[in-house]
Parts: structure tokens; sequence; C-alpha cells
């Protein structure tokens, strides 16, 4: 008890801390000149880019700037899109081992209707930590129980939930699977076989539910004599079952990952995203067959197996790719988001092409959310999510110099920043 | 014939010594070497003969049938060293009392552990195995070379490295005495009381010895103080024959220890994580005391909430030796590239980033003579990458460990495991997800106090 009010008290203070920020973003017309331009899509140009209302309005070597724009001399820099983590539990986690900071996992097996968004702490510390490199936009995802929650896509600029809402919200599945989570995990291997025989089974019970929720509510719609109660878990899946939302199915063990595909198929979900998929490399050819895109990650991660090759992990994504798979790539972070073109860097020294890398972090995402009108390539007509860096993102030593979200230019400012400017030189320093 | 058999024994002894550690001879060809502290060399070779550096330059010939690998357009630099891992060991807490100087991780090598081979892959030749941070004062820890597919656990130790301990302050052991055992210490007031305790009767200790010594010269039937392995290596400590590797966090606590070794003359003193080391930098660098950190670890837990990740740049701008280090067998395998995100944190030199993770733990665990750097006459602990190990694409092709080649990324089948051990049986899927609130430094610890945060929640 003592303990909690003195984390309380000290959270206190770690909050009023952030609020004292500054720098602000603000929104207004650009003009980034002289630019390396690398469009995602449509190639590289060099020229000029143009952010008005919030989008890109004109890009190119031949380019008007609009008068009272903010010109940017981008000389010797390139522009790219910004760039999109498929699945984290940023703004949702905290400080992860304190579990009252821990909002990802509610209780409960079925709790689809669990709004993520609504839990994401637009001021958490890690957010402004996560955008200064370059990550504009995140799916933010609940976790946990079999059906955990709606997961959300975020752009991070903004202070409600209807700022940041990106366009993209989905269903989350955690598809029965018998992995062990850590070494902690003690189950035996018996255990692990009855539970996911359980949760299959659970599973399959939820979704016969749920036929007869979307069976009922169809009848009522068209009778009104017929009377429905609340029942928000089902009307959630029935969303799924109309085809209405996407359901996001995590899975990793390659013998659940072809189980995943193959109650998908059976149950004809229209609308299908496969996450985790840390073994997709051994079942690669049949995923790429049902036609399923992949978020996949941590991709700096250990092999799944100890008789695996050091290297699997990192493969994965190159091996998915090759066999025709559409792959996004995750951090499946809170913290360290920040890592996500680490993680795409790592995919491409391990098989990928470093075209497909970057592109697994921008308009690959933006097209498995169906965001790609606005989202994940420099286009004329796209929301201004948009840095200007040094050289190529996904290099450790490269610089962001820029960072616009949504069209808002957004102080390169964090608390990781303001340490260290405030202790490189301390002051005072050794003696007062 | 007693005679004879002394010298038989000795012959034997001084041969199976000589026997434990396999050398080998290589001329690696062509390539850009990174000396790390003597500049770059391109297009230059490298010769080693039984185990060492020999010679390095343009156009160097080996004797007929030295195994030669062509570094044509790969880089060459020192092989990675790790300060802080928990590799290659069956247990890392001996979680029972709040000062276990007693102990020592030594006892518990394991040639079989996978994490060598798989730190071997990230070009990582040697590392620091230590006890975990569960109590105030741990075991001894032991410096390994990762002589992976030797079965013989005498074989892993670094022969010569000095002795080394591992301290805690702050949260773990808080948590797992305070907390979990209801015994002192469950603040940070606590824990510097056992170090200054510890300290006390190892003077006591030593001063009984002294005086038992003197007292022996006089009269032969004066009465031995009791041993006690204890007050041994905590007055090791004191005479400056064994390095303090401790576990920190906060800038508060990792004064304190700086005031417990002033007051008690301590010099050799290592802080581990250090995640607020950034703080205290100037007091760092007058102590002359060194930090092991983490490139971008944090929130993980409270006390790492106000980290930065321009921490190494801080230190190391501000005159502290400083590494980078992985507390963790996944991020043992790509140590170079937690040592280039100091490049996007804070600026760092090609030199400065790849000091972190060779010549600075080098020093950090008192073995820079030996290794951390490519010099002629140094160990031939070595890795070869396909482009700059400070890039993200660049890939470990080759570790070499005393001249053997000890990974080689064109030859690397699926199946590494030495053999199958009755701890190590696991071959089934095990989904990795790094678990920084179940930080390694622990393991072990909550085995029966298993219900204390994150732990509960599994």
């Amino acid at each position: 008890m003592k303990i909690n009010v003195v984390f309380t008290l000290v959270f206190t203070l770690a909050l009023s801390h952030s609020f004292g920020q500054v720098k602000k973003s603000t929104k207004g017309t650009f003009a980034l000149t002289n630019a390396t331009i690398e469009t995602v899509t449509k190639g590289t140009v060099s020229g000029t880019l143009i952010i008005s209302e919030g989008k890109i309005s004109a890009l190119g070597s031949n380019v008007t700037i609009p008068s009272g724009a903010n010109i940017i001399d981008c000389k010797g820099m390139f522009i790219y899109p910004g760039m999109i983590d498929g699945g984290t539990q940023l703004g949702i986690v905290e400080v992860s081992s304190i579990s009252l900071t821990d909002d990802s996992d509610e209780l409960g097996e079925l709790t689809p209707h669990m709004e993520a968004i609504t839990a994401f702490n637009t001021s958490a510390t890690a957010v402004s930590v996560t955008r200064v490199d370059g990550i504009t936009t995140t799916l933010v995802v609940p976790q946990g129980g079999l059906f955990p929650g709606t997961a959300s896509l975020v752009n991070l600029v903004g202070y409600t939930p209807d700022q940041i809402y990106a366009g993209f919200k989905g269903v989350v599945l955690n598809f029965p699977g018998a992995g062990r989570r850590g070494f902690w995990d003690r189950r035996t291997d018996e255990e692990l076989k009855k539970e996911e025989e359980k949760a299959l089974k659970q599973l399959n019970d939820v979704w016969t539910e749920a036929l007869y929720y979307v069976q009922v509510t169809d009848a009522a719609a068209k009778d009104p004599s017929i009377k429905v109660a609340s029942n928000p878990e089902m009307a959630r899946i029935a969303e799924v079952i109309r085809g209405k939302m996407t359901l996001l199915i995590e899975t990793n063990k390659a013998s659940d990952i072809e189980a995943a595909i193959k109650w998908a198929q059976d149950k004809k979900v229209a609308k299908v995203v496969l996450t985790g998929v840390a073994e997709g490399w051994r079942v690669a050819d049949k995923i790429a067959k049902s036609g399923f895109p992949v978020i996949t990650g941590p991709i700096i991660a250990l092999p799944t197996r100890e008789s695996d090759n050091y290297d699997k992990a990192y493969a994965n994504p190159g091996i998915m790719s090759k066999a025709g798979v559409k792959v996004a790539i995750r951090t499946n972070d809170q913290e360290n988001v920040r890592n996500l073109p680490f993680h795409a860097g790592f995919a491409a020294a391990y098989g990928m092409s470093k075209e497909d890398a970057l592109k697994s972090v921008t308009i690959v995402p933006a097209e498995i959310f169906g965001v790609a009108d606005k989202l994940g390539s420099l286009e004329v007509g796209k929301l201004a999510n948009i840095m200007v860096t040094t050289g190529d993102p996904l290099e450790p030593k490269t610089q962001i110099k820029y960072l616009f979200i949504d069209g808002w230019i957004v102080p390169l400012d964090s608390r990781h920043i303001q340490l260290y400017e405030e202790f490189l030189n301390r002051s005072p320093g050794l003696k007062k | 014939m007693f005679k004879i058999l002394n010298i038989f024994n000795l012959l034997f002894l001084v041969s199976f010594a000589q026997a434990q550690v396999t050398k080998g001879s290589l001329l690696i060809k062509n390539g850009t070497i990174l000396t790390v502290t003597k500049g770059n060399m391109e297009n230059a070779d490298l010769l080693v003969e039984n185990g060492k550096i020999t010679k390095m330059g343009k156009g160097l010939v080996a004797p007929a049938g030295t195994q030669t690998i062509d570094a044509t357009g790969k880089f060459i630099m020192p092989g990675i060293i790790d300060a802080h891992s928990h590799i290659g060991i069956d247990v890392v807490n001996e979680a029972s009392r709040p000062s276990t100087a007693d102990v020592w991780v030594g006892d518990a090598l394991d040639p079989l552990d996978l994490s060598v081979y798989r730190a071997l892959a990230g070009g990582v030749t040697a590392s620091h195995a230590m006890h975990g941070s569960a109590n105030a004062v741990g075991g001894e820890c032991e410096t390994i070379k990762h002589r992976y597919g030797t079965l013989n656990p005498e074989e892993m130790r670094m022969e010569g490295a000095p002795r080394t301990i591992k301290f805690a302050l702050g949260e773990n052991p808080m948590r797992v005495h305070g907390e979990g055992n209801r015994i002192v210490p469950a603040t940070r007031m606590g824990v510097e009381q056992i170090f200054r305790k510890g300290f006390e009767e190892a003077k006591a200790y030593m001063a009984a010895w002294d005086l038992y010594e003197k007292e022996k010269v006089k009269n032969p039937a004066a009465l031995k103080p009791v041993y006690n392995k204890r007050h041994e290596t905590m007055a090791e400590i004191l005479k400056g024959n064994i390095i303090i590797h401790c576990h920190s966090y906060r800038s508060d606590e990792i004064l304190m220890l700086l005031n417990v070794c002033k007051d008690y003359q301590i010099k050799r003193l290592v802080f581990q994580h250090t995640n607020e080391g950034f703080k205290v930098a100037p007091e760092l660098a007058a102590y002359g005391a060194m930090a092991s950190v983490f490139a971008d670890w944090w929130a993980y837990k409270f006390e790492v909430y106000y980290s930065t990740a321009y921490n190494a740049a801080i230190l190391t701008k501000n005159g502290v030796v400083t590494s980078i280090n992985s507390d963790s067998e996944e991020y043992i395998r790509h140590l170079y590239h937690e040592a280039a995100k100091t490049q996007r944190y804070g600026s760092l030199s090609d030199e400065e980033a790849l000091a972190l993770i060779t010549i600075n733990p080098a020093k950090q665990l008192g073995i820079d003579q030996r290794v951390g750097s490519l010099e002629i006459g140094k160990d031939a602990d070595i890795a070869i990458f396909d482009g700059h190990p400070l890039s993200i694409y660049a890939v470990p092709q080759y570790t070499i460990v005393d001249g053997v080649i000890r990974f080689n990324r064109s030859k690397d089948a699926a199946d590494q495991r030495l053999q199958a051990s009755a701890t190590r049986a696991e071959t089934g899927f095990f989904l990795h997800k790094e678990q920084h609130n179940h930080d390694r430094c622990l393991e072990g610890a909550f085995e029966n106090t298993a219900t204390f945060f994150g732990l509960e929640r599994e």
C-alpha cells in the first residue's frame, strides 16, 4: 500500500514534467526544397515537396512554391514517408512491470469490444520518444485473451482519440496455439495441448454464437417485434462476420499458422490479416496461397526453436516475401517502437530486398489497413506524414531533421533528447 | 620415487593446462582492418600464429598449409566483448541471502549452452558470465571465451582474467529480500548498509588473521580464526584483487556506492546498466569508475523510467570508460548494432562506437592487455563482417577465438546444439518475446516467491 502511494506520487510528478513541454506542433504551408524525394511507390525524385492543408499538394522538380510557404532547404537531405508500425502496445503500456500502468490486457477471454484507442495515453513519454525517430503511425493492439479487443491505427500527433485516429480498426484474435511464452513458462506439453484444444473449442463456440447473433439481428432489422438484448461482444464479432471489420489473427507456430488459415477459410472470414507469424518461413508457400497478408515481428529476435538456424527470425520476412506473401513488419514493442527501422534493416540484411524492407514499414502496412490512399508513400493528395533525413532511414547513423505528422510539423523533442541537452555538459558540473 | 611421481604430476598438470585451450593459425587476406585503438588499414592482411596476432600489413605470407580467409571487401574487427551477460552458465541467482559473496558462477559453467554459438554468430568472442542481481552482494562472476564446441567447462574460462564480483542496487535486491523475505534491504538505505557491514566484517576478519599470523610465530598452538568464504571474498575486494561490477540504475544509488568505495579505498569499480549514469558522469569520470550500459532500454520498470538513449554518448563525452552490454541471450547477438545506435543518439564516431563493444569492455574486465583491439601480440579474437559493422546491413561472416574459426556463416547448419542435456531437452516451439520486466538478472530469484509484480501474471 505504502509503495502504491509512492508510485502514484512519483507518477504525478512525472506527468507534470511532460505537461511542461513548451515546444508545440504547428500547421501551415511548407515547401521542402532541393531534396531527394524517396516516394516509395513512384521512384526517386529530385526537387521540392509542398505541404498544405495537411496534405502533400505537390512534389517534383517543377513545382511552384505557394506564396507565404515556409521554405525549408533540404539540400543534401532525403524525404521519406513516415514509418508505420503494424503492431505495438505504445501508449497503452507505460511501465510494463507496474501493472496499473498496463492497459493492454483486460480480464476475460471474450472482450473484442475493448477499444485500445480508449486507453491510448497521447501524452505518454514514449509517444514523443517514438515519433522523433520517424515513426508517424502505429497500430495499437490489445493483448491477452482469445478475443482481447479492437486494435486501432493512430497517427502520433494530437491529444484526443479523434485527433489521432488514422482510419483503421481490427478485431484481434489470439488463435489457439501451443507455444511457450518464455523461459518461465513451465507448462508441460500435455497441459499445452489441453489448453489449445480447450481454446479451439471455445473459439468455435464463440463463432457459432456470433453467427447466430448475426441471424437474429438480421431478422430483427426486418421485424421490429424481435428484440435483441445488448451484446457488445457478439456485436463486435458480427462486424467481422459481416465483412465490415478486419480480423487480425495472431499466430506464430507453423502448425498453428496452417490451422488458422484453414479455420479462416472454413469460416469464410472476409478480411483476414495474419499477425506474428514467427514461423512463417516454414509454411511460406501455404501463406502465399491463402492470399492473407502478414504483419510479422519482432524481427530482431531469437529463433523459435533451438534446432533452427540462429538467423531464422531475421530471415523470416524475406523468405515469406520471396514466396509471394505481402509482408509488413512490426516491433510488437511498447517503449522501443523507435527500433522499427532497425527491424526492417535486419530483414534486409538477411534476405529481404532493401526496397521491400522499406515498403514493409510504409506502403505495405498502409495497404493492409486499407489506408493506402492516405498513408505509406509520398504522393500528391496523401497525408503529410513525412520525415526529412540525412540518409537511409534504416541506418542507425542517419539523423531525422524534420518531422511532419498529419500535416503538422512536430518538434524533434522528447524526454530522451531533453535529458541529453541537460546532462551532456551538466551545470553545476563536478564542483558547485 | 616420490620425487619422480611429483615431477610426473607436474608435467601432467602443465600439459593439461596447455591442452585446455585450442589455438589456431590463420591468414586473413585483403580486408579493411578496424584496429579500434590504432586506426584503420585498407586492403590489409592479418596473420595469426598459434592463437596470437603476429603481423598486420600488406602482402603477408603465411607458412605453407596455413588456413586462409579471403576478406576482400570485408571488415575485420576485434572480437566483440560483452561485459554483462548470463550465457554459458547453468544458474544465475543464489537468491537466498542479501550477501552471497561466497558463491561463484564459475562453478556452474555450461559448455552446452547454445546461446554461446548464437553469440559467436553476432561476432562476440568473450563475455562476462555474471551472477544475477537478486542480492546486494551477489556471487563472483566468470569471464568466458566463446570456445563453443568444447565439452569441457574449464576450456570456457578466459585463463588469467581477473576475478570479478556482482553487486546490485535498487529494486531487485529490495524486491527479493525486503518484499519477498521481509529482511533488510527493503530500501536503498538498507542496500548501502549491506555493503558497509560486509566490508567491516571483512576488515575484522583480515585483522584476526593478521593477528593469528603474528601470534603463530611466538605460539605454535595459537588458535586459527574460523575460515569464512564470504569474508575472504570481501577482503579480496578490499585488497584490490576483485573488480566490482554493480547492477545499478538510479543516480543516487550510483553515488552511494561511489561513496562506500571511497571510504574503503576501493578503486576497481564498474557500474552495470547505469541507466542514470549520465546524470553523474562527472563524478564517475573523476573517480575512474567505469560504466556498462544498454543502448536504449528504458521504461520496463520504474527505476529506468528517467533514462535516455543518449546515455552512452554523454558518458563517453564526459570521459567515462563506457561499454554497451546485452544482459540477454538475444541482444548479445547484435551488440554491433546496439553500438551503432550511439551514432543516432549522440553522434559518436565510428571508433568511439566500436570501442563500446571491444576495448572498453576489455578494460572493465581487466583483460585489455589480451583482447579488445587488433594489435600485434594480442589474442586472435576476431570478427569479420561483410560490411562496416556499424551498418544495419552488415552480417558477421566469421568469428575467430584464439585463431580458431568458431563461426563460419557459409557453413552454418541448422542444428548447432552440441548434445541434448537434461536441462536443455527443449526441442519444440518457443516463442521469444523479450521480457524486460523479468530481466535475466533476476532469473531464478523468484522460484520460491513467485508472487511479485510481473511474475504473478503468467
